[in-house]
């Protein structure tokens, strides 16, 4: 009898070690975040991780996979972020210039306050869509983005063509920004 | 003297329950609230969010939010993360529960292994009865020397 009992509790603390293994595995396999911008600069094209969220422009959600076909420019900000403010003007006038070619600007609000955000977009006169993350899930989990802002341009098929880290404000990362969505609308 | 002692009391009780049902305080909330950007307290960050979060509590007060429905208010934006401390109830519970599942399973632990050790001693083993000619000389010298 006793030395059933020490079998089955032999059985508990294996099966115990074995589940925080496969848990520590499991984490390690799902973590995407962080690895897109190093594809993104070896030239591959990791696809986009999907999400759905609260929009701040309008009532409902959006789910990134509804907008398939059309080019996007995933940009990560917050309404406390200096460089944000900087590029939110650059922002805009891509979306006006290049809507009617197929493109989607879609901001991610991250971080933030809802109310914050919204005076933010005002300020700025921001017409694409803006998305509400504010615990932070998809941006930091999904996309791995450690500051902000960060954008990702993504091609008509969701794959990530190229990640900016930091704002987008000098010449030569605009016109970069502006190759990599030509790229992305020529797919 | 009776009266007074019982002023004294009364108005012991009466701070006690003014101060529990009084504005909440905002530095003890920056110490239970985590600043979503660097995951430290409030009290301890001045990341610009924290700094706004900050803001964000004095105003509540001042709008007399209770400390409850301040933390809702911001785990309504920043999601659960921001409370330093899980909640009391749902999925948070475990948090809660777990240090007494373990206390309780280590205490159950201790309880049987002092059990099962003090029945593997046995029973004391019985006295040897002294040998006759070393009696005869105890009760000798114990008669010499009560003599």
């Amino acid at each position: 009898m006793a030395h059933r009992g020490r079998l089955v509790a032999q059985g508990v603390a294996v099966g115990f070690v074995a589940l925080l293994f496969l848990l520590l595995v499991w984490t390690l396999v799902t973590e995407e975040g962080g690895d897109l911008a190093a594809a993104a600069a070896r030239g591959e094209r990791p696809e986009a991780p999907d999400f759905t969220l609260e929009r701040l422009d309008r009532d409902g959600d959006l789910t990134l996979s509804s907008l398939r076909g059309k080019a996007v420019v995933l940009n990560a900000w917050a309404s406390w972020c200096l460089p944000c403010k900087e590029e939110a003007p650059f922002l805009e006038q891509v979306w006006r210039e290049e809507r009617a070619r197929g493109l989607v600007v879609v901001g991610l609000d991250a971080k933030d306050f809802r109310k914050d955000a919204r005076r933010f977009v005002r300020r700025f006169g921001l017409t694409f869509p803006i998305v509400f993350d504010g615990p932070g899930d998809v941006a930091a989990d999904l996309y791995g983005v450690t500051g902000f802002p960060e954008t990702f341009v993504l091609d008509r098929e969701g794959r990530v063509l190229d990640v900016f880290v930091g704002g987008i404000i000098a010449d030569e990362d605009r016109a970069r920004l502006r190759a990599a969505v030509n790229r992305a609308l020529a797919t | 003297m009776r009266a007074l002692l019982v002023a004294l009391l009364a108005s012991g009780v009466l701070a006690v329950g003014a101060q529990a049902a009084g504005p909440p305080n905002a530095a003890d909330l920056e110490a239970e609230l985590v600043c979503p950007v660097c995951e430290t307290t409030l009290d301890q960050s001045d990341a610009p969010v924290a700094e706004r979060m900050k803001s964000f509590i004095r105003e509540r007060i001042a709008a007399g939010d209770t400390e409850q429905e301040i933390k809702d208010a911001l785990v309504g934006e920043f999601g659960s993360g921001v409370l330093a401390t899980p909640p009391k109830s749902g999925f948070g519970l475990v948090a809660w529960l777990l240090p007494l599942v373990a206390l309780g399973i280590g205490l159950l632990t201790v309880v049987l292994l002092v059990r099962r050790w003090s029945r593997r001693r046995g029973p004391p083993a019985p006295e040897r009865p002294l040998d006759p000619d070393l009696e005869r000389r105890v009760d000798e010298e114990l008669a010499r020397f009560e003599g």
